[in-house]
């Protein structure tokens, strides 16, 4: 159990630091029903470990970090930190941001300061307490610069060292690194590990969400993986590679596979695919079409000739699970490709689309968009039976409104009129706000 | 992009920028409600107001008198009315803005008073408040000062409370959340956070009014209402006893003191305060171009002055020190879902002091008024728009260009914008009288050439927004233009105006909402013992007010008031939306 060559590799003492049972929260949709963004949630915290919620973007997971940083009161279920239930932000919990939301118009030093301010502590001692931590977090030097002088690197240091300052026992982290560059975000996440590793750190856990694999296979003990739509824990994964790790280990490189596979997986029971709802109110991506396409062409090319390993192809097209995962689900909808283990592969229709010229290829998404997107054939069999053949773009938006939020409902909307307008199915003026067919030929 | 330097970046525009207001077009309920009871209590303190008899003794005491020696006094007695003006503006903003952001019911209530008030011709208040502060001070000559004051306020408060109002709603949510994470107190979190957050735009509405402050305190110096004539020490007062001689001289004199009042005021003020505010901006990266003043930076090399800095803002922190430490609320983070009986309680409590309003009205309204009174005030309230219409368009035809000339050359731009914003600043009335001089000695027709005068002050609106969103335009957008050789009409059609649209929404409105408060002073204007009077509504409200007509004056005030709220809810507001929805560049 215990690999962790290091000074921290203290194993997970018995009695957990975070217990979370049974957590669901539900956002208001438009009609009166609510949205279900996060489904019996159990998890436990121990002490000395690092752990990773891993997921897409809209499967909850900051929803949960911010239920158990207090910020969030969560509509069923129990948090506690400690062994006392949450109720509010707390003593215990420090949370770094993704925009790292420091206040422009405070300094480095300020900046640190303000929980120790909001906590009441007199002005010697914070000054002292604050720059322990500026210096821990290697901005010595930058105490009088303002936010707007640092790179987002020295930021979101700073952001650490604000949330370091107050002593929590748990460190919460929602993905602190996605707003970076990647060299910036690998010198930070090292640092930190090393910090870690070294038990430098006034903290006893790390809680951090993130939506990149390679990410949590790096850094975390443990990583909890979440399905979207409604969020749920669809596995737990120990990581037992020792720190230093390695990315281009094969067991590491084996791990990210798996997970990908993972989380490629198509729900047990879903017919309709990976995405929410089903019929005319599934929830689409706004993928623009040439997009979809250039992602065809880059699977059908060398080296992979219609099929190809995700995170290769991540690494390849320098795409993020939330990029990637969205394209490739969204050619399975249209039967372009297909998604297995962790692996894209062109269908028939796929291939012949990409050798194509332009009219062909849109004649050909014509015929999978009516096909198998639901919205898009119920539109056009709208305007069809119409006699005018129009119809305004508001009657399908209420239709969505039934089944999600009006947000989602004008993503979905936009996607279907942008795929709609590319295949030259049926033509939409935004100015009137109306669907037709008359498409200027 | 230069934006601080710019009005238009940054300030809501007057009666546009509400971030409710802006949604709806239609009165709803709460603004009708507020709409009576607003002239429910003008009503009211009318009817007060009308027994009173003011009395005269301080006013022979220190009568105003035309010595240049006595000009730095009065210069500076105008200024200190203007900066007791603008204190009690930001008290106000700091506790009805945050109340309307804070809670919803105080909101429903404030934010169309906002509205409704911002509307109101300030002038038209004079009469009034004059009377009743008179009263409130009968001994002394501080009632006077503070009716000079109030109309000051009143001409100042409103759209700094909007922008503050809207400064709250629109905290970025994740520092919103990393305050609520660190537990700052509310009281921490309103200086820490939300004071600087809000502190640009509030700057800049401050600033604004202020610069439209000049107009009213000169206004509002010498005044008539009824028996009672009040001449505070002041450059107004100055200027009247001028006219009342026909001095040329003195008015010169005037001009060119108020000419030095303002630009010390720009230097010295204006233009520091701006620079400083730069580092509250809410933007994570640094400007290129950021606004500068000599002041500032002598300031800030200045040895004493850091020390002063420094004290300055160890006394900021007590600020926030003083009030102790609240108790981390556990369960301030759900939006607390109001209770059904509280509100019901809240419309009925609006509800009784509308019926209270609607009373007074019908009862100050009936004794004297009929409705060939009401007929009449309409009537010549038309007279004024046409020619609050006739003027803009035609300061627009002049203006336009000459901006978009001036702002696509930034070499000329950098010069000309600080001259823009002083002409706004400048109170036009002080140059009322050298146009009256001309009118009377030419035998022009009064209806038609004392009209220009509503728009004297403010045209440099329409100009410096202009100048501003031409600097803003994109070069490369610019450059297609040219490759493609757009012909002149072309290019002014499909290119320069809809990218300058916003920006001169934005002028025009402040520039007509301007033009309609001036017409009361500018459609009545005397030199002497000679008196030109232009038929219109702003004439009709003067006159009233100097024959101590109390009714007819809140007529009037109210007629202008429906007709300032009616163009913008029909025409600007929904132009300036078409302008940001179509045409905002970025």
């Amino acid at each position: 159990m215990d690999t962790n060559l290091n000074a921290r590799s203290l194993s997970p003492t018995s009695s957990p630091l975070v217990v979370v049972d049974g957590v669901r929260q539900r956002y208001p949709k438009g009609s009166g029903e609510s949205l279900l963004v996060l489904d019996g949630i159990s998890l436990k915290l121990g002490t000395n470990e690092i752990v990773s919620l891993l997921g897409r973007s809209g499967c909850g997971k900051s929803s949960l970090l911010r239920i158990i940083a207090g910020l969030l009161p969560a509509s069923e279920g129990k948090v506690s930190i400690a062994g006392r239930p949450v109720a509010g932000p707390a003593n215990d919990v420090a949370m770094v941001f993704q925009t790292f939301a420091l206040f422009p118009w405070l300094t480095v030093q300020e900046n640190v300061e303000i929980g120790l301010e909001a906590q009441g502590i007199a002005p010697a001692e914070r000054h002292r307490r604050a720059l322990a931590a500026i210096d821990l977090i290697g901005l010595d030097g930058y105490e009088s610069a303002y936010p707007k002088e640092l790179s987002g690197g020295m930021r979101q240091r700073v952001g650490l060292a604000r949330a370091l300052v107050v002593h929590p026992k748990l460190l919460l982290m929602d993905e602190p690194f996605s707003a970076l560059d990647v060299l910036t975000a690998e010198t930070l996440r090292t640092d930190l590990l090393d910090l870690w590793g070294e038990g430098r750190m006034p903290i006893s856990s790390i809680l951090l969400v993130t939506h990149n694999i390679e990410e949590a296979v790096l850094m975390s003990d443990r990583i909890l993986v979440f399905s979207s739509n409604p969020g749920r824990l669809v596995a737990e994964i120990p990581v037992t590679l020792p720190q230093p790790r390695n990315r281009l280990d094969p067991t590491f490189r084996q791990l990210v596979d798996d997970i990908y596979a993972l989380m490629t997986a198509r729900p047990a029971g879903k017919t309709s695919g990976a995405f929410a709802g089903s019929g005319i109110s599934m929830l689409l991506p706004h993928l623009s079409p040439n997009l979809l396409a250039g992602f065809l062409e880059a699977v059908a090319g060398e080296p992979y000739r219609g099929r190809a390993d995700l995170p290769a192809l991540a690494g390849t097209l320098q795409m993020e699970i939330d990029d990637l995962f969205p394209i490739a689900e969204t050619l399975q909808l249209l039967r372009l490709a297909e998604l297995a283990e962790g692996d894209i592969r062109l269908t028939e229709a796929g291939r012949r689309f990409v050798d194509l010229d332009s009219d062909d290829r849109k004649r050909l998404f014509a015929q999978h968009l009516l096909a198998y997107v639901p919205l898009a054939g119920h539109i056009k069999r709208v305007l069809d039976e119409r006699g005018a053949h129009r119809a305004p773009a508001s009657r399908f938006r209420d239709e969505l409104e039934d089944h999600m939020s009006e947000q989602f409902a004008d993503q979905t909307l936009q996607a279907v009129t942008s795929w709609g307008r590319y295949a030259e199915a049926f033509a939409y003026d935004e100015a009137t706000g109306v669907f037709s067919l008359d498409n200027p030929v | 992009m230069a934006k601080r330097n710019e009005p238009a970046g940054i300030p809501a525009p007057l009666g546009v920028a509400s971030a409710a207001g802006a949604a709806r077009l239609w009165p709803n309920f709460y603004d009708i409600a507020i709409f009576v009871l607003i002239a429910g209590v003008f009503a009211a303190v009318a009817h007060g107001a009308r027994g009173m008899v003011a009395p005269a003794a301080w006013l022979a005491s220190d009568p105003v008198t035309l010595d240049p020696a006595n000009l730095p006094d009065y210069a500076l007695r105008t200024t200190l009315r203007m900066f007791a003006a603008i204190a009690a503006s930001l008290l106000f903003t700091f506790v009805v803005a945050t109340l309307a952001a804070k809670s919803r019911r105080a909101e429903l209530v404030i934010l169309p008073a906002l509205d409704i008030l911002q509307s109101v011709p300030v002038l038209g208040f004079l009469t009034f408040t004059v009377v009743f502060f008179v009263g409130l001070f009968p001994q002394s000559q501080l009632g006077a000062e503070c009716a000079a004051i109030f109309a000051i306020f009143t001409s100042q408060a409103w759209n700094m409370a909007f922008s503050f109002y809207q400064s709250l709603r629109t905290v970025p949510p994740d520092l919103d959340e990393a305050s609520r994470h660190f537990r700052l107190s509310p009281w921490l979190r309103f200086w820490r956070l939300e004071v600087p957050f809000a502190a640009p735009g509030l700057i800049w509405n401050t600033m604004m009014s202020m610069s439209g402050g000049w107009f009213f305190v000169v206004a509002s110096e010498a005044i008539t209402v009824g028996d009672t004539t009040i001449k505070l020490p002041g450059i107004g007062s100055w200027l009247a006893l001028a006219i009342a001689e026909r001095n040329v001289p003195a008015v010169l004199m005037a001009v060119a003191t108020m000419g030095a009042v303002i630009l010390a005021y720009d230097q010295l003020l204006f233009r520091p305060i701006v620079a400083w505010a730069d580092k509250f901006r809410f933007e994570q990266t640094a400007a290129q171009q950021r606004p500068r003043s000599w002041v500032y930076n002598l300031w800030r090399r200045g040895r004493l002055t850091q020390r002063l800095t420094m004290l300055a803002s160890s006394l900021y922190a007590r600020l926030y020190a003083v009030v102790p430490r609240r108790a981390p609320t556990p369960q301030s983070v759900a939006p607390v879902s109001a209770g059904r009986a509280a509100d019901m309680v809240w419309l009925a409590v609006v509800l009784v002091l509308v019926g209270w309003a609607l009373w007074r009205i019908t009862l100050f309204v009936d004794q004297t008024l009929s409705f060939h009174d009401v007929a009449e005030a309409i009537g010549l309230g038309f007279l004024t728009l046409l020619r609050v219409a006739v003027l803009i368009a035609l300061a627009s035809l002049v203006w336009v260009p000459i901006g978009v000339w001036i702002g696509l050359r930034p070499a000329i731009a950098t010069r000309v914008q600080p001259v823009a914003q002083f002409l706004a600043a400048f109170p036009a009335n002080v140059l009322f009288p050298i146009a009256v001089v001309a009118i009377v000695s030419w035998k022009l027709d009064p209806d038609i050439w004392l009209s220009p005068l509503m728009v004297l002050g403010t045209q440099w609106y329409i100009l410096f927004n202009v100048i501003a969103g031409a600097s803003a335009f994109p070069t490369d957008m610019r450059e297609v233009a040219t490759l493609f050789r757009l012909r002149s009409w072309q290019w002014w059609r499909k290119v320069i105006i809809p990218g300058i649209l916003p920006y001169y929404v934005t002028g025009a409105l402040t520039a007509s909402g301007g033009s309609w408060n001036a017409s009361i002073v500018a459609e009545v204007a005397s030199w002497g013992d000679t008196r030109l009077e232009a038929a219109g509504l702003g004439a009709y409200i003067a006159q009233a007010t100097e024959a101590g007509d109390f009714p007819r004056v809140v007529l009037g005030i109210a007629v202008m008031s429906i007709m300032v709220v009616a163009c913008n809810r029909l025409i600007w507001r929904p132009l300036y939306r078409l302008a940001e929805k179509r045409f905002r560049l970025n």
